[in-house]
């Protein structure tokens, strides 16, 4: 079956892909202009003089200590993502290869917990963070990584069941333990899915609002997110280029984790020949 | 083949998934208990919680600040989840359609959703920027031309009133987020840039259609809508329906958007939902009512995705 894509196909995907991209273009072109010339009317399509300034600017502002929000944030996100790599894939295990009762209902566990919405926990976990003097602090963002997120125990889970019974059985007949088979078995063979995991966890805190937004009280402890909206609303909304060059500060981490992984994924997944 | 568990291996996996366990009890299981407890009390966090039975929620059915709240969110979900399925359905299909740079176009449809929630409300409040935007400074001159060109000698020529044709010769694009209508409809407009990882999930489901199916079709001499709704469809229903709960339980929680973005205004228009939770929990140190609010949100998504596997036995196709 040979069929040509047509010409309208490629006209619409223009116009998606254009769509789509729109937005973040105009970000970064508001971004490299003076004031003045991002609110001018008609727009201004190439910004002229180019503004690197403006970059400059929020990375000085004493007001907006980038570097420091960066860092909280960047200590938040790798915790969390290893906490749920290490939690979810130790879990996902015992789900998926070693049969013992009560394995069942934790799974439903898992499955259902996933439905329920965030602000049903915000109030209890407020007053238990707060019990434990955590309130204030980074620990509400990433401790609970540690003991198993249910999207990514459902998904390693899934995984895991995909390799062959026959390896770890021979495992165990050569007297390697189940903490042995999940080291030097699960984990080497799995690695892709592992990646995934890793970066959705890393992605989800760096891009993480309520959550920071309900724990951090004081700046010195905020992440990107909740001082961008601060930023915001200091900046009183006038001064767009600012703001705009600040949210192109805290994309480009995502974006560059995301184009680097990519390619780890794809040869992940190509040498390890699971699909 | 044995079918006992030894005690080692009941061990074993109850120590794998110890930090699980211990992770609901701790995070999931009491947490719900309290705010089911703290629903029935009055509660600031201060001062411990005063058992005060049903007022909490039966304040709920006077308070017009939730029916606002919950009355937006519920058009929100109604109005987007269809239409971002559709959407997203759409770009995968054409997505699949093996062309030279698909590549690059499946990363450009893709990368919106990643752009953090609150970076995604400021560059979408400065596109829609009423004076300024991006937005309004491309429809002004669509509408000049419209209003000039169309619309008054239309309405000229059906006998339409002077000041009626005036008013269609100077046709201004909305305020948007300054108008209580127009705010919804662009918080709506938005969730159609994060369509990417619903993009993804479809193309997935795409990919496991068998192309034998595809064949015989077209042997048959079945067209392309044909295809689509006798084979795409059904075989992709299963997928559908993932990306219908997901939709559903994602729209209930909107709030970084709105938040950064209108702050829940012009008026009430864009309160949603979990925003008038924060705002009695942690604005108002209404703890009771916030958890009050948070369990007939618990509740209303239940009972959606209860109704949705009900209705899956209709359309969901497992092959």
């Amino acid at each position: 079956m040979n069929r040509k894509p047509a010409l309208r196909t490629h006209l619409l995907l223009l116009l998606a892909a254009l769509a789509y991209v729109a937005p973040l273009l105009w970000m970064i072109d508001t971004s490299l202009k003076h004031e003045v010339q991002a609110v001018r009317i008609p727009p201004v399509l190439i910004p002229h003089p180019i503004r690197w300034q403006n970059y400059v600017h929020v990375l000085r502002d004493p007001q907006f200590d980038f570097s420091l929000f960066a860092r909280n944030t960047l200590i938040i996100a790798t915790l969390s993502a290893l906490g749920a790599m290490l939690s979810s894939s130790l879990v996902a295990y015992s789900l998926a290869k070693i049969r013992w009762r009560g394995r069942g209902l934790v799974f439903g566990i898992v499955l259902g917990s996933m439905m329920i919405p965030f602000p049903v926990f915000m109030v209890p976990l407020y007053r238990i963070f707060r019990e434990l003097g955590w309130i204030g602090t980074s620990l509400p963002l990433w401790v609970p990584a540690f003991f198993g997120i249910p999207f990514f125990i459902f998904l390693l889970r899934q995984f895991y069941l995909t390799i062959p019974r026959e390896l770890s059985e021979a495992a165990v007949m050569d007297g390697c333990s189940h903490f042995g088979i999940w080291w030097r078995i699960m984990l080497p063979l799995t690695r892709p899915a592992l990646l995934v995991v890793g970066l959705f966890s890393f992605m989800g805190a760096w891009n993480n609002f309520l959550g920071p937004l309900v724990y951090l009280t004081h700046q010195s402890t905020f992440t990107l997110s909740v001082a961008l909206q601060v930023y915001q609303s200091r900046s009183g909304g006038t001064s767009y280029n600012l703001l705009m060059a600040a949210s192109v500060l805290i994309i480009a981490p995502v974006l560059i984790l995301f184009f680097l992984a990519q390619r780890t994924f794809i040869r992940g997944i190509a040498t390890t020949g699971l699909k | 083949m044995n079918d006992r568990i030894t005690l080692r291996e009941q061990l074993a996996g109850m120590a794998f998934a110890a930090p699980y366990i211990i992770g609901v009890a701790a995070f999931l299981v009491f947490p719900l208990a309290m705010s089911l407890y703290y629903s029935f009390c009055n509660y600031s966090m201060l001062q411990p919680p005063i058992w005060i039975g049903w007022d909490n929620y039966r304040d709920l059915l006077t308070d017009h600040a939730f029916h606002t709240a919950l009355w937006n969110t519920i058009f929100y979900a109604a109005v987007s989840v269809p239409f971002t399925l559709t959407l997203s359905l759409l770009l995968a299909l054409l997505l699949n359609e093996p062309v030279r740079g698909q590549g690059l176009y499946r990363t450009i449809v893709f990368l919106p959703s990643l752009v953090p929630l609150v970076a995604s409300a400021l560059i979408w409040q400065w596109l829609f920027n009423a004076d300024k935007g991006l937005i309004n400074a491309m429809l002004r001159p669509v509408l000049h031309v419209l209003g000039q060109l169309v619309l008054s000698p239309l309405a000229g020529a059906l006998g339409a009133d002077h000041a009626t044709i005036e008013s269609l010769r100077h046709l201004s694009p909305p305020v948007w987020l300054g108008d209580p209508h127009w705010a919804m409809a662009a918080i709506i407009f938005i969730s159609f840039w994060g369509v990417g990882q619903t993009v993804v999930i479809f193309l997935a489901g795409l990919q496991d259609v068998p192309h034998e199916l595809y064949e015989a079709a077209e042997m048959d001499g079945a067209g392309a809508i044909h295809r689509l709704f006798h084979i795409t469809l059904p075989m992709l229903s299963p997928v559908i329906f993932f990306n219908l709960i997901m939709g559903v339980i994602g729209s209930w929680q909107i709030f970084d958007v709105p938040y950064v973005m209108t702050g829940g205004g012009p008026g009430r228009s864009t309160l949603f939902y979990s925003m008038y939770i924060f705002e009695a929990a942690f604005n108002q140190l209404r703890m009771g009512p916030a958890c009050a609010m948070a369990w007939i949100q618990l509740l209303i998504i239940l009972f959606l995705t209860v109704l949705a596997f009900a209705s899956a036995r209709k359309w969901v196709y497992y092959a």
